[in-house]
Protein backbone atom coordinates (compact mmCIF):
# COMPACT_ATOMS: atom_id res chain seq x y z
CA UNK A 1 0.00 0.00 0.00
CA UNK A 2 1.58 3.47 -0.75
CA UNK A 3 0.10 6.58 0.36
CA UNK A 4 -0.13 9.25 -2.10
CA UNK A 5 -1.05 12.75 -1.22
CA UNK A 6 -5.15 14.17 -1.38
CA UNK A 7 -4.65 17.88 -1.30
CA UNK A 8 -4.79 19.24 2.28
CA UNK A 9 -7.61 17.67 3.84
CA UNK A 10 -7.53 13.76 2.76
CA UNK A 11 -4.68 11.14 2.12
CA UNK A 12 -5.18 8.21 -0.63
CA UNK A 13 -4.04 5.06 0.38
CA UNK A 14 -3.36 3.59 -2.86
CA UNK A 15 -3.75 -0.21 -2.77
CA UNK A 16 -2.69 -3.43 -4.92
CA UNK A 17 -6.04 -4.45 -5.01
CA UNK A 18 -10.10 -4.41 -3.76
CA UNK A 19 -9.46 -6.92 -1.44
CA UNK A 20 -6.16 -4.87 0.16
CA UNK A 21 -8.26 -1.92 -0.22
CA UNK A 22 -11.21 -3.55 1.58
CA UNK A 23 -9.23 -4.50 4.46
CA UNK A 24 -7.85 -0.92 5.06
CA UNK A 25 -11.25 0.41 4.90
CA UNK A 26 -12.60 -2.36 7.75
CA UNK A 27 -9.69 -1.34 9.92
CA UNK A 28 -10.28 2.56 9.43
CA UNK A 29 -14.57 3.00 9.14
CA UNK A 30 -14.61 3.81 13.06
CA UNK A 31 -11.19 5.42 13.21
CA UNK A 32 -11.89 8.38 10.83
CA UNK A 33 -13.90 9.54 7.81
CA UNK A 34 -13.00 6.73 4.82
CA UNK A 35 -14.44 6.14 1.30
CA UNK A 36 -13.54 3.05 -0.62
CA UNK A 37 -12.83 2.95 -4.51
CA UNK A 38 -11.92 -0.29 -6.63
CA UNK A 39 -7.95 -0.06 -5.52
CA UNK A 40 -7.95 3.08 -3.38
CA UNK A 41 -9.43 4.46 0.17
CA UNK A 42 -9.70 8.07 0.63
CA UNK A 43 -9.24 9.13 4.33
CA UNK A 44 -10.49 12.56 5.32
CA UNK A 45 -8.37 14.64 7.78
CA UNK A 46 -5.66 16.84 8.77
CA UNK A 47 -2.46 14.97 6.27
CA UNK A 48 0.21 14.52 9.25
CA UNK A 49 -2.35 13.10 11.87
CA UNK A 50 -3.61 10.70 9.30
CA UNK A 51 -0.35 9.25 8.47
CA UNK A 52 0.08 8.79 11.85
CA UNK A 53 -3.44 6.92 12.20
CA UNK A 54 -2.19 4.60 8.85
CA UNK A 55 1.56 4.20 10.49
CA UNK A 56 -0.19 2.64 13.60
CA UNK A 57 -3.04 0.55 12.37
CA UNK A 58 -3.13 -2.58 10.81
CA UNK A 59 -5.53 -3.73 8.05
CA UNK A 60 -8.04 -5.60 8.79
CA UNK A 61 -9.48 -9.41 6.79
CA UNK A 62 -12.90 -7.29 6.28
CA UNK A 63 -14.94 -11.01 6.02
CA UNK A 64 -13.87 -11.51 9.60
CA UNK A 65 -14.64 -7.94 10.76
CA UNK A 66 -18.41 -8.35 11.09
CA UNK A 67 -20.62 -11.11 10.12
CA UNK A 68 -21.83 -9.62 6.28
CA UNK A 69 -25.58 -8.95 6.01
CA UNK A 70 -26.84 -10.91 3.13
CA UNK A 71 -29.83 -9.45 0.56
CA UNK A 72 -31.43 -11.87 -1.92
CA UNK A 73 -32.23 -9.45 -5.23
CA UNK A 74 -34.87 -11.03 -7.38
CA UNK A 75 -34.71 -10.54 -11.05
CA UNK A 76 -36.89 -10.67 -13.99
CA UNK A 77 -33.67 -11.59 -16.50
CA UNK A 78 -34.91 -9.53 -19.77
CA UNK A 79 -32.42 -6.93 -20.00
CA UNK A 80 -32.15 -5.32 -23.34
CA UNK A 81 -28.54 -6.47 -23.65
CA UNK A 82 -29.01 -9.85 -22.41
CA UNK A 83 -28.27 -11.57 -25.90
CA UNK A 84 -24.72 -9.03 -26.46
CA UNK A 85 -23.58 -10.31 -22.75
CA UNK A 86 -24.32 -13.70 -24.20
CA UNK A 87 -22.50 -12.88 -27.60
CA UNK A 88 -19.31 -11.67 -25.43
CA UNK A 89 -18.98 -14.56 -23.40
CA UNK A 90 -19.87 -17.13 -25.42
CA UNK A 91 -22.96 -18.60 -23.00
CA UNK A 92 -26.37 -18.66 -23.58
CA UNK A 93 -28.74 -16.87 -22.48
CA UNK A 94 -29.69 -18.99 -19.65
CA UNK A 95 -26.53 -19.66 -18.99
CA UNK A 96 -25.83 -16.08 -18.49
CA UNK A 97 -28.64 -16.27 -16.20
CA UNK A 98 -27.30 -19.58 -14.21
CA UNK A 99 -23.89 -17.56 -13.85
CA UNK A 100 -25.23 -14.36 -12.42
CA UNK A 101 -27.71 -16.19 -10.15
CA UNK A 102 -25.00 -19.33 -9.25
CA UNK A 103 -22.33 -17.17 -7.00
CA UNK A 104 -22.80 -14.71 -4.10
CA UNK A 105 -21.57 -11.33 -5.09
CA UNK A 106 -20.02 -9.02 -2.35
CA UNK A 107 -20.70 -5.29 -2.16
CA UNK A 108 -17.23 -3.74 -3.11
CA UNK A 109 -17.98 0.33 -2.52
CA UNK A 110 -20.44 2.86 -3.55
CA UNK A 111 -20.58 5.80 -5.66
CA UNK A 112 -22.10 7.02 -9.48
CA UNK A 113 -25.09 7.72 -7.66
CA UNK A 114 -26.59 7.52 -4.18
CA UNK A 115 -27.48 3.57 -3.50
CA UNK A 116 -25.32 2.51 -6.29
CA UNK A 117 -22.92 -0.36 -5.22
CA UNK A 118 -20.34 -1.58 -6.87
CA UNK A 119 -20.63 -5.20 -6.82
CA UNK A 120 -17.51 -8.36 -7.08
CA UNK A 121 -16.87 -11.79 -6.79
CA UNK A 122 -19.32 -13.03 -9.01
CA UNK A 123 -18.75 -15.66 -11.37
CA UNK A 124 -15.65 -14.34 -13.72
CA UNK A 125 -16.94 -15.09 -16.99
CA UNK A 126 -19.12 -12.35 -17.04
CA UNK A 127 -16.85 -9.77 -17.52
CA UNK A 128 -17.61 -7.82 -20.33
CA UNK A 129 -16.69 -4.11 -21.33
CA UNK A 130 -19.22 -1.73 -21.01
CA UNK A 131 -21.55 -0.41 -23.98
CA UNK A 132 -20.41 1.47 -26.52
CA UNK A 133 -22.02 4.54 -26.41
CA UNK A 134 -24.06 5.05 -23.02
CA UNK A 135 -28.07 5.25 -22.67
CA UNK A 136 -29.07 8.18 -21.91
CA UNK A 137 -31.91 6.19 -19.61
CA UNK A 138 -31.39 3.66 -17.88
CA UNK A 139 -34.99 2.67 -15.92
CA UNK A 140 -34.49 2.60 -12.10
CA UNK A 141 -34.31 -1.49 -10.98
CA UNK A 142 -31.97 -2.19 -13.88
CA UNK A 143 -29.67 -4.33 -13.69
CA UNK A 144 -26.27 -4.75 -15.46
CA UNK A 145 -22.78 -5.77 -15.95
CA UNK A 146 -19.32 -3.54 -15.94
CA UNK A 147 -16.09 -4.99 -16.33
CA UNK A 148 -15.86 -7.30 -13.34
CA UNK A 149 -18.91 -5.33 -11.69
CA UNK A 150 -22.36 -5.99 -11.26
CA UNK A 151 -24.79 -3.46 -9.94
CA UNK A 152 -28.96 -2.58 -9.69
CA UNK A 153 -29.24 1.04 -10.79
CA UNK A 154 -30.85 2.95 -7.67
CA UNK A 155 -32.81 5.65 -9.90
CA UNK A 156 -33.12 6.25 -13.60
CA UNK A 157 -30.24 7.78 -14.91
CA UNK A 158 -27.94 7.68 -17.78
CA UNK A 159 -25.73 4.59 -17.78
CA UNK A 160 -23.32 2.69 -19.95
CA UNK A 161 -23.58 -0.63 -18.35
CA UNK A 162 -24.87 -4.30 -20.25
CA UNK A 163 -28.85 -4.45 -18.85
CA UNK A 164 -29.37 -8.13 -18.23
CA UNK A 165 -32.72 -7.16 -16.23
CA UNK A 166 -34.84 -6.08 -14.03
CA UNK A 167 -35.55 -6.01 -9.72
CA UNK A 168 -38.21 -4.09 -7.97
CA UNK A 169 -36.51 -3.98 -4.86
CA UNK A 170 -36.43 -0.23 -3.99
CA UNK A 171 -31.82 0.22 -3.71
CA UNK A 172 -32.52 3.87 -2.16
CA UNK A 173 -35.44 5.41 0.00
CA UNK A 174 -34.27 8.06 2.03
CA UNK A 175 -37.17 7.65 4.50
CA UNK A 176 -35.51 4.08 5.50
CA UNK A 177 -33.46 4.02 8.59
CA UNK A 178 -30.60 2.62 5.98
CA UNK A 179 -31.21 4.18 3.30
CA UNK A 180 -29.22 2.23 0.61
CA UNK A 181 -30.32 -1.48 0.55
CA UNK A 182 -26.59 -2.09 -0.37
CA UNK A 183 -23.61 -1.07 1.65
CA UNK A 184 -20.23 -2.21 1.16
CA UNK A 185 -19.29 -5.82 2.60
CA UNK A 186 -22.80 -6.84 2.00
CA UNK A 187 -23.42 -9.94 0.01
CA UNK A 188 -25.62 -10.25 -2.69
CA UNK A 189 -27.44 -13.28 -3.74
CA UNK A 190 -29.69 -12.42 -7.32
CA UNK A 191 -32.62 -14.97 -7.58
CA UNK A 192 -34.64 -15.23 -10.42
CA UNK A 193 -38.48 -14.27 -9.63
CA UNK B 1 -43.80 33.50 8.48
CA UNK B 2 -42.51 32.61 5.17
CA UNK B 3 -41.17 34.27 1.69
CA UNK B 4 -42.73 34.04 -1.11
CA UNK B 5 -40.52 33.84 -4.56
CA UNK B 6 -41.54 36.44 -6.65
CA UNK B 7 -38.71 35.67 -9.50
CA UNK B 8 -36.32 32.92 -9.42
CA UNK B 9 -33.20 34.34 -11.16
CA UNK B 10 -31.14 31.86 -13.62
CA UNK B 11 -31.16 29.30 -10.71
CA UNK B 12 -31.69 29.81 -6.86
CA UNK B 13 -31.27 26.57 -4.68
CA UNK B 14 -31.71 26.42 -0.91
CA UNK B 15 -28.21 25.37 0.51
CA UNK B 16 -26.71 24.45 4.39
CA UNK B 17 -23.68 23.02 5.32
CA UNK B 18 -24.84 19.60 3.37
CA UNK B 19 -24.46 16.15 3.92
CA UNK B 20 -20.93 15.18 5.22
CA UNK B 21 -19.60 12.03 6.32
CA UNK B 22 -22.07 9.76 3.90
CA UNK B 23 -19.66 9.29 1.18
CA UNK B 24 -20.00 5.47 1.96
CA UNK B 25 -23.46 5.63 1.01
CA UNK B 26 -22.43 7.30 -2.39
CA UNK B 27 -23.45 11.01 -1.31
CA UNK B 28 -21.34 13.59 -1.38
CA UNK B 29 -21.65 16.51 1.06
CA UNK B 30 -23.33 19.37 -1.10
CA UNK B 31 -24.42 22.11 0.70
CA UNK B 32 -23.51 25.74 0.11
CA UNK B 33 -20.40 26.27 -2.48
CA UNK B 34 -19.20 29.41 -1.51
CA UNK B 35 -19.28 28.10 2.86
CA UNK B 36 -17.62 31.65 4.04
CA UNK B 37 -20.58 33.52 2.16
CA UNK B 38 -22.50 30.70 3.98
CA UNK B 39 -21.14 30.92 7.73
CA UNK B 40 -21.42 35.07 7.19
CA UNK B 41 -24.81 35.68 6.15
CA UNK B 42 -26.19 33.54 9.30
CA UNK B 43 -23.95 35.70 11.59
CA UNK B 44 -24.95 38.85 10.48
CA UNK B 45 -28.63 37.66 11.81
CA UNK B 46 -27.70 35.33 14.44
CA UNK B 47 -29.11 32.40 13.30
CA UNK B 48 -27.05 29.00 13.78
CA UNK B 49 -23.92 28.45 10.96
CA UNK B 50 -25.41 25.71 9.00
CA UNK B 51 -29.27 27.23 8.84
CA UNK B 52 -30.59 26.89 5.44
CA UNK B 53 -30.42 30.03 3.15
CA UNK B 54 -30.92 30.54 -0.62
CA UNK B 55 -27.87 30.45 -2.85
CA UNK B 56 -28.71 32.29 -6.17
CA UNK B 57 -26.67 32.71 -9.26
CA UNK B 58 -27.19 35.22 -12.11
CA UNK B 59 -29.14 37.49 -10.27
CA UNK B 60 -32.75 38.23 -10.82
CA UNK B 61 -34.08 36.23 -7.74
CA UNK B 62 -37.22 38.40 -6.06
CA UNK B 63 -38.71 37.22 -2.37
CA UNK B 64 -41.61 39.44 -0.94
CA UNK B 65 -41.87 39.06 2.66
CA UNK B 66 -45.80 37.56 4.11
CA UNK B 67 -44.94 39.38 7.31
CA UNK B 68 -41.96 40.98 8.41
CA UNK B 69 -38.64 39.58 8.46
CA UNK B 70 -35.05 40.29 8.72
CA UNK B 71 -33.01 39.09 5.71
CA UNK B 72 -29.04 39.57 4.74
CA UNK B 73 -27.20 39.39 1.68
CA UNK B 74 -23.55 38.05 1.32
CA UNK B 75 -21.24 36.62 -1.70
CA UNK B 76 -21.33 37.60 -4.98
CA UNK B 77 -21.59 41.61 -5.13
CA UNK B 78 -24.27 43.26 -6.96
CA UNK B 79 -26.98 45.18 -6.25
CA UNK B 80 -29.91 44.96 -3.92
CA UNK B 81 -32.89 46.45 -3.67
CA UNK B 82 -35.93 46.65 -1.16
CA UNK B 83 -38.98 48.06 -3.27
CA UNK B 84 -36.34 49.02 -5.82
CA UNK B 85 -34.91 51.11 -3.41
CA UNK B 86 -31.02 50.18 -3.07
CA UNK B 87 -30.16 48.37 0.60
CA UNK B 88 -26.81 47.56 1.89
CA UNK B 89 -24.97 44.60 1.27
CA UNK B 90 -23.57 41.95 4.30
CA UNK B 91 -26.00 43.34 6.96
CA UNK B 92 -29.49 42.98 8.84
CA UNK B 93 -32.26 44.18 6.17
CA UNK B 94 -35.47 44.87 7.50
CA UNK B 95 -38.50 43.78 5.30
CA UNK B 96 -41.96 45.05 6.28
CA UNK B 97 -44.78 42.60 5.23
CA UNK B 98 -45.44 42.72 1.70
CA UNK B 99 -41.84 44.16 0.82
CA UNK B 100 -39.70 42.77 -1.83
CA UNK B 101 -36.25 41.77 -2.15
CA UNK B 102 -34.96 41.66 -5.32
CA UNK B 103 -31.04 40.86 -6.45
CA UNK B 104 -29.43 42.33 -9.50
CA UNK B 105 -26.99 40.37 -11.69
CA UNK B 106 -23.58 40.44 -9.64
CA UNK B 107 -20.61 42.39 -11.23
CA UNK B 108 -17.88 40.37 -9.20
CA UNK B 109 -18.13 36.90 -7.88
CA UNK B 110 -21.23 34.35 -9.40
CA UNK B 111 -23.20 33.37 -6.13
CA UNK B 112 -25.32 35.11 -3.69
CA UNK B 113 -26.86 33.89 -0.19
CA UNK B 114 -29.63 35.15 1.26
CA UNK B 115 -30.09 34.59 4.38
CA UNK B 116 -33.58 35.33 6.29
CA UNK B 117 -33.46 35.75 10.33
CA UNK B 118 -34.25 32.37 11.69
CA UNK B 119 -33.16 30.04 8.79
CA UNK B 120 -35.29 28.71 5.93
CA UNK B 121 -37.27 25.80 7.57
CA UNK B 122 -37.73 23.78 4.83
CA UNK B 123 -37.72 19.63 4.87
CA UNK B 124 -34.26 18.33 5.71
CA UNK B 125 -33.43 15.14 3.41
CA UNK B 126 -30.28 12.74 5.18
CA UNK B 127 -30.41 15.45 8.07
CA UNK B 128 -29.94 18.37 5.42
CA UNK B 129 -31.76 20.69 3.11
CA UNK B 130 -29.64 21.35 1.01
CA UNK B 131 -30.16 20.99 -2.98
CA UNK B 132 -27.53 17.94 -4.45
CA UNK B 133 -27.57 18.60 -8.17
CA UNK B 134 -25.82 15.37 -9.20
CA UNK B 135 -27.56 12.78 -6.68
CA UNK B 136 -30.94 14.39 -6.71
CA UNK B 137 -31.13 14.88 -3.04
CA UNK B 138 -33.01 18.48 -1.39
CA UNK B 139 -35.73 20.42 -2.60
CA UNK B 140 -36.07 20.74 -6.32
CA UNK B 141 -34.73 24.54 -7.43
CA UNK B 142 -37.07 27.60 -6.18
CA UNK B 143 -39.66 28.14 -8.62
CA UNK B 144 -42.17 31.43 -8.78
CA UNK B 145 -45.02 31.13 -6.16
CA UNK B 146 -42.76 28.84 -3.86
CA UNK B 147 -43.63 30.17 -0.14
CA UNK B 148 -40.73 29.66 2.07
CA UNK B 149 -41.72 28.78 5.54
CA UNK B 150 -39.22 30.53 8.11
CA UNK B 151 -37.66 29.33 11.51
CA UNK B 152 -37.80 31.47 14.43
CA UNK B 153 -35.28 33.91 14.71
CA UNK B 154 -32.53 34.67 17.48
CA UNK B 155 -32.06 38.28 18.57
CA UNK B 156 -29.56 40.53 15.80
CA UNK B 157 -26.38 40.25 17.32
CA UNK B 158 -23.66 43.30 17.17
CA UNK B 159 -21.69 42.82 13.94
CA UNK B 160 -19.77 44.31 11.26
CA UNK B 161 -20.85 44.62 7.96
CA UNK B 162 -19.96 41.76 5.65
CA UNK B 163 -17.62 43.20 3.00
CA UNK B 164 -18.74 41.18 -0.79
CA UNK B 165 -16.81 38.31 -1.75
CA UNK B 166 -15.31 36.99 -5.15
CA UNK B 167 -12.31 38.25 -6.83
CA UNK B 168 -12.71 40.87 -10.47
CA UNK B 169 -9.44 39.49 -12.33
CA UNK B 170 -7.35 36.77 -11.92
CA UNK B 171 -8.51 33.65 -9.53
CA UNK B 172 -5.28 31.94 -8.02
CA UNK B 173 -5.98 28.89 -6.34
CA UNK B 174 -3.46 26.87 -4.52
CA UNK B 175 -3.34 22.82 -4.92
CA UNK B 176 -1.67 20.00 -4.05
CA UNK B 177 -0.25 17.85 -7.04
CA UNK B 178 -1.36 14.10 -6.99
CA UNK B 179 -2.72 11.86 -6.04
CA UNK B 180 -2.15 10.69 -10.18
CA UNK B 181 0.41 13.48 -11.20
CA UNK B 182 2.21 10.26 -12.56
CA UNK B 183 -0.11 9.41 -15.48
CA UNK B 184 0.94 12.92 -16.73
CA UNK B 185 3.51 13.98 -18.98
CA UNK B 186 5.85 16.35 -17.03
CA UNK B 187 5.05 19.26 -19.63
CA UNK B 188 1.10 18.91 -18.27
CA UNK B 189 2.35 19.56 -14.69
CA UNK B 190 4.03 22.34 -16.16
CA UNK B 191 1.33 23.68 -18.15
CA UNK B 192 -1.38 22.78 -15.09
CA UNK B 193 0.99 25.98 -12.95
CA UNK B 194 2.23 27.73 -15.36
CA UNK B 195 -0.86 28.06 -17.73
CA UNK B 196 -3.43 30.77 -17.20
CA UNK B 197 -6.95 28.64 -17.38
CA UNK B 198 -10.36 29.73 -18.50
CA UNK B 199 -14.06 28.84 -16.45
CA UNK B 200 -16.21 27.41 -19.16
CA UNK B 201 -19.79 28.59 -18.80
CA UNK B 202 -20.20 24.66 -18.59
CA UNK B 203 -19.50 24.84 -14.75
CA UNK B 204 -22.10 24.17 -12.27
CA UNK B 205 -21.84 22.90 -8.72
CA UNK B 206 -20.79 19.43 -9.90
CA UNK B 207 -17.55 20.87 -11.40
CA UNK B 208 -16.31 24.06 -12.60
CA UNK B 209 -14.91 22.98 -16.13
CA UNK B 210 -11.30 24.72 -17.16
CA UNK B 211 -10.42 25.64 -20.83
CA UNK B 212 -6.70 25.96 -21.42
CA UNK B 213 -3.71 23.81 -23.40
CA UNK B 214 -3.98 19.73 -23.35
CA UNK B 215 -2.83 18.03 -20.64
CA UNK B 216 -0.99 14.99 -22.09
CA UNK B 217 -1.50 11.75 -20.13
CA UNK B 218 1.73 9.37 -20.24
CA UNK B 219 -0.43 6.33 -19.80
CA UNK B 220 -3.54 5.36 -21.62
CA UNK B 221 -6.30 3.17 -19.90
CA UNK B 222 -9.09 4.27 -17.34
CA UNK B 223 -8.13 4.31 -13.60
CA UNK B 224 -10.42 1.75 -11.41
CA UNK B 225 -13.13 4.34 -9.77
CA UNK B 226 -11.51 6.29 -6.97
CA UNK B 227 -13.13 8.72 -4.42
CA UNK B 228 -12.98 12.01 -5.08
CA UNK B 229 -13.68 15.97 -3.01
CA UNK B 230 -14.47 19.04 -3.39
CA UNK B 231 -11.63 20.25 -5.18
CA UNK B 232 -10.43 17.66 -6.92
CA UNK B 233 -8.70 18.45 -10.17
CA UNK B 234 -9.94 15.31 -12.43
CA UNK B 235 -8.26 15.55 -15.85
CA UNK B 236 -11.18 13.95 -18.57
CA UNK B 237 -10.21 12.56 -21.79
CA UNK B 238 -10.26 14.97 -23.74
CA UNK B 239 -7.15 16.71 -21.85
CA UNK B 240 -8.93 19.33 -20.04
CA UNK B 241 -9.27 20.01 -15.96
CA UNK B 242 -12.48 20.19 -14.33
CA UNK B 243 -12.50 20.84 -10.28
CA UNK B 244 -15.32 19.41 -8.22
CA UNK B 245 -17.73 20.92 -6.75
CA UNK B 246 -20.01 20.69 -3.30
CA UNK B 247 -22.07 18.03 -5.67
CA UNK B 248 -19.23 16.06 -7.17
CA UNK B 249 -19.81 12.16 -7.81
CA UNK B 250 -18.13 10.36 -4.69
CA UNK B 251 -16.15 8.66 -6.97
CA UNK B 252 -14.59 8.51 -10.56
CA UNK B 253 -12.69 7.05 -12.85
CA UNK B 254 -10.60 10.14 -14.51
CA UNK B 255 -7.35 10.71 -13.16
CA UNK B 256 -6.87 13.52 -10.49
CA UNK B 257 -3.98 15.50 -11.33
CA UNK B 258 -4.06 17.59 -8.10
CA UNK B 259 -6.27 18.83 -5.56
CA UNK B 260 -7.41 22.50 -4.39
CA UNK B 261 -7.05 23.60 -0.71
CA UNK B 262 -9.81 22.98 1.13
CA UNK B 263 -10.10 26.45 1.88
CA UNK B 264 -9.91 27.64 -1.35
CA UNK B 265 -12.48 25.58 -2.79
CA UNK B 266 -14.82 28.39 -1.71
CA UNK B 267 -13.09 31.25 -3.98
CA UNK B 268 -13.81 28.54 -6.97
CA UNK B 269 -17.98 29.50 -6.12
CA UNK B 270 -17.38 32.58 -7.11
CA UNK B 271 -15.19 32.36 -10.18
CA UNK B 272 -17.56 33.89 -13.46
CA UNK B 273 -17.53 32.19 -16.87
CA UNK B 274 -14.17 33.56 -18.51
CA UNK B 275 -12.85 34.30 -15.42
CA UNK B 276 -9.21 33.69 -15.41
CA UNK B 277 -7.87 30.92 -13.03
CA UNK B 278 -4.27 30.19 -12.06
CA UNK B 279 -3.20 27.36 -10.24
CA UNK B 280 -0.65 27.79 -7.40
CA UNK B 281 1.81 24.51 -5.94
CA UNK B 282 1.28 25.03 -2.88
CA UNK B 283 4.17 26.67 -0.88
Amino acid sequence: MNIRPYGDAALLLDCGDLEEAQAWFAALRHEAEVVLGARTVLVRGEPSSLRALVGRTTPQDPTTAASSPLVEVPVTYDGPDLVEVADLTGLSRDEVVAAHTGAPWTVAFGGFAPGFSYLVGGDPRLAVRRRSSPRTSVPAGSVGLAGEFSGVYPRASPGGWQLIGRTSLQMWDTSRDQPALLTPGTIVRFVTG
Amino acid sequence: MSLVVVQTGLLSLVQDSGRPGLGHLGVSTSGAFDRVALRQVNAVLGNAADAAVIEAIGGGLALRATEAHVVAVTGAAGPVTIDGRQAAYGRALRLAAGQQLELGTAVTGLRTYVAVAGGLDVGRELGSAATDTLAGLGPPPLAVGDELPTGRPSALPEVDDVPPLGIAGDMTLDVVLGPRDDWFEPDAMRRLLDEPWQVSGASDRVGVRLTGPTLDRSRAGELPSEPCVRGSVQVAADGQPIVFGPDHPVTGGYPVIAVVVDAHTDRLAQARPGQVIRFRRRP
